[in-house]
């Protein structure tokens, strides 16, 4: 494989690890702009010259949707910067989401050969920088489609799952359906990621993109209530069907007083917010309630972004209370990182088990119970034992719990022979092929909580084997023997 | 968007709306009900469908101009549309035949208890209705309830129509007098909903209710429409919105009902000076 860059190894580990130029934590934990600005384009290029442009690529085997890193970096050195987003686009049609949302350190940037003894490249913020230079100058040109397909597919859900795999079939020429069940496009990168780490504009931006590939998308449409999957077959002709409903149904404790006003589910609080805009009360007519001190329960991504808009709502004390210590956190280093610059405070080997109120039915504390660290349970990680007599109180006025979702059950209650596991989620091979045929799966649906880079993966591994499954229903002659009635048109809603 | 075709006025808060919404109008059962945004920065609210028309692809809704959403709704006229409707949500009501069964609307629950109390007499019961309201001027649909019932009673509080006095007083007798009542469906504010649970309780007759809990999506994704049915969370939503009024929390869902009315009234002023402003020829 070739080179670009003249530079000796030795020289390209000299450089420094660029960084990111960023809002500082105490304007930005009173805004909902974006924490992060990304790379400018002489960072970028610093950037890119520190890549060791390896033979043997590693980085692109820790990618889960294997884009040509070494490939986009050198074009980035060749300051061919639309060339670099088009190559990224080859594997991943969101890069701008992407560039921000994806957990490069443990994906492409935890085996990149110059973070073995130095810094790894900071292959996220490069993604990021083309992706955002192409927007900046609306150089975005849509992939030209070469063939045309009668088939058609469904997508259900339009979240990173549904989003990738539309994408990847109107590629190839099929025609192309999603479904949402909200007013708006984007699933949890809609209402769950809040605007300050992917900004609404982008999600927009990407969705229109996909659009122009001729992809139609009905908001407002709850596949198992307003149309069934068999209807979809059956009335719609839709030849095959992929299902990246997520995992949106929360999950509580079951602890004393989750009743009370001022408790909520992560996903509710983000909901409102995100969704619905709730901080811009009253200006937008969706309320969110958000005390002076807050308690988000939880120690994921999620919980990451709960307690850090609660400080953009204006909480003055935002504690963090988690049962296992930081170590165990699942959320990402960045995520925690910017959480303890804005001001969050870390309630480490803590278990909450009382929610206290008042009599108007307010809360007004949590009671709390200390945890030492035991052996490791099935997951590996230390299992958290109560320390007996250690309860004490900490006064809050709103509690949110962020400790986890499950696939919501509406299509897997109304559909025949689709398998579902024990926990909810939606069973699938490593075609991404549920139990019935035709039906495809992937994204938290089917893993029951993961990251949006995973459900993209699954998107797009599934949309080349619903082309392999409809090719196989063809015959001879390229005409589908799929019942696929064209007449009924499906307009006007 | 979803065009308004027809719009009626029942009483002066209280609309009937016919909506074009063809693939709900192909699924809407009994019990039934739809989320609703109006404008870009409204709120998603829960109405429930109170009729369909599967042939003019149409639903129908009646609404009590109460909210902010509410009465931005009523503003609305034929030919104009609402930014999004969706649904059919919700299980629909279970309708079996019992036998005798009454029916009580409260206000504008009257809309949400009419298309059960059609369904359970096409299912062969035999309807007993009481229809109640705070005064003469919010009671509707008294004509379409007594027709499917054999026999019909109106409460007003204020005594302005009717017998004066709450539903509960009329299903007392009723209870007292027809020892067949195998069944009550009751649909109005949670305090009249819980009167009724109280009583029938005592008589040991199985009582089904709908409980309007606070919504954001509709679909069971964010949890703010939890209740306790016999000491469990459920999610009024995807859950029911019926219950079994015996197992209800009704205490429970009142104070949560109320976690944002300081909040609504800043909301509802808010719309009341803009409509004002405009009224003077201000704009927004």
């Amino acid at each position: 494989m070739n080179t670009v860059n003249p530079m000796k190894p030795s020289e390209r580990m000299k450089l420094p690890r660029q960084a990111s130029i960023e809002q500082i934590p105490e304007e930005r934990n009173k805004n909902f702009l974006e924490v992060s600005s990304g790379l400018d384009e002489e960072r970028a290029l610093i950037e890119a010259k520190r890549c060791l442009e390896c033979k043997n690529p590693v980085c692109i085997e820790g990618c889960p949707v294997t884009i040509d890193i070494r490939t986009f970096i050198q074009l980035i050195y060749q300051k061919d910067y639309i060339g670099a987003v088009n190559k990224i686009r080859e594997a991943n049609y969101l890069p701008a989401i992407c560039g921000r949302v994806c957990p490069q350190e443990t994906q492409c940037e935890i085996v990149c050969t110059l973070g073995k003894k130095h810094e790894p490249v900071a292959i996220g913020k490069l993604e990021r920088f083309v992706a955002d230079y192409e927007m900046a100058r609306n150089l975005f040109v849509a992939p030209v489609i070469t063939e045309h397909r009668d088939q058609k597919v469904a997508i259900v859900g339009s979240g990173p799952a549904g989003l990738t795999c539309a994408a990847e079939l109107a590629k190839l020429g099929y025609k192309v359906t999603v479904f949402e069940a909200l007013h708006a496009v984007g699933g949890v990168l809609r209402y769950g990621i809040p605007e300050f780490r992917l900004p609404r504009t982008i999600l927009d931006l990407e969705t229109d993109r996909i659009k122009s590939l001729g992809v139609e998308i009905y908001t407002n449409f709850v596949i198992g209530r307003t149309a069934t999957i068999d209807e979809l077959f059956n009335e719609w002709g839709f030849g095959a069907i992929f299902l990246g409903t997520g995992a949106g149904t929360p999950t509580f404790m079951g602890i004393p007083g989750e009743s009370l006003s001022g408790v909520y589910s992560a996903n509710e609080y983000l909901t409102r917010i995100n969704l619905m805009k709730a901080y811009q009360f009253p200006e937008y007519d969706t309320p969110i309630k958000v005390g002076k001190e807050i308690a988000v329960i939880g120690g994921g991504n999620t919980a990451m972004d709960a307690v850090r808009t609660s400080l953009r709502l204006g909480a003055r004390k935002a504690y963090l209370i988690y049962r296992r210590s930081r170590k165990e956190m699942p959320a990402r280093e960045e995520e925690v990182h910017h959480a303890e610059e804005e001001g969050v405070e870390f309630v480490m080997l803590t278990n909450p088990v009382r929610i206290i109120g008042d009599a108007n039915g307010w809360v007004t504390g949590i009671e709390c119970q200390k945890m030492e660290l035991g052996e490791p349970d099935e997951s590996g990680r230390r299992k958290p034992i109560p320390i007996k007599g250690s309860e004490y109180v900490i006064p809050v006025q709103t509690v949110i719990e962020a400790v986890g979702q499950k696939p919501n059950p509406i299509i897997q209650s109304t559909t025949s022979g689709l398998d579902v596991s024990k926990r909810g989620t939606v069973v699938v091979n490593d075609a991404q092929m549920t139990s019935r045929e035709g039906i495809f799966a992937g994204g938290d649906l089917a893993r029951g909580g993961a990251t949006v880079i995973l459900a993209m993966r699954d998107g797009k591994i599934a949309a080349g084997n619903i082309h392999k499954y409809l090719l196989s229903k063809l015959d001879g002659k390229g005409n589908s023997k799929l019942n696929v009635d064209v007449k009924q048109e499906i307009k006007s809603i | 968007m979803f065009l308004i075709l027809s719009k009626e006025i029942l009483s002066p808060t209280i609309t009937k709306y016919v909506i074009k919404a063809p693939y709900i109008a192909k699924k809407r059962k009994a019990g039934n009900f739809v989320m609703l945004r109006i404008i870009e920065n409204g709120e998603r609210i829960p109405i429930t469908i109170v009729d369909s028309d599967l042939s003019a692809g149409t639903i129908t809704l009646i609404v009590q101009a109460i909210g902010k959403t509410t009465k931005l709704l009523a503003t609305k006229k034929v030919g104009e549309a609402i930014l999004d409707v969706v649904g059919p949500l919700g299980v629909p009501t279970p309708i079996e035949f019992h036998g005798d069964v009454v029916c009580i609307g409260g206000g504008v629950g009257t809309a949400e208890v009419y298309p059960i109390a059609r369904a359970l007499k096409d299912a062969g019961n035999t309807i007993y209705s009481i229809v109640g309201a705070r005064s003469k001027d919010l009671i509707i649909l008294e004509n379409e309830m007594s027709k499917l019932s054999k026999q019909s009673y109106v409460t007003t509080d204020d005594g302005s129509y009717g017998r004066k006095g709450i539903v509960t007083d009329q299903l007392k007798d009723i209870l007292d007098s027809n020892k067949n009542i195998k069944a009550v469906y009751a649909i109005g504010p949670l305090p009249m909903m819980k009167a009724v649970s109280n009583l029938t309780k005592t008589y040991g007759v199985k009582t089904l209710v709908s409980l309007n809990a606070i919504m954001v999506d509709g679909t069971g994704m964010c949890g703010g429409c939890r209740v306790s049915i016999g000491g469990q969370m459920k999610f009024a939503c995807v859950d029911g919105p019926e219950f079994d009024a015996h197992l209800v929390d009704f205490d429970e869902l009142i104070m949560r009902n109320r976690t944002y009315i300081d909040l609504e009234k800043i909301s509802d002023e808010r719309c009341k000076r803009i409509e004002m402003a405009d009224a003077v020829g201000g704009g927004r």
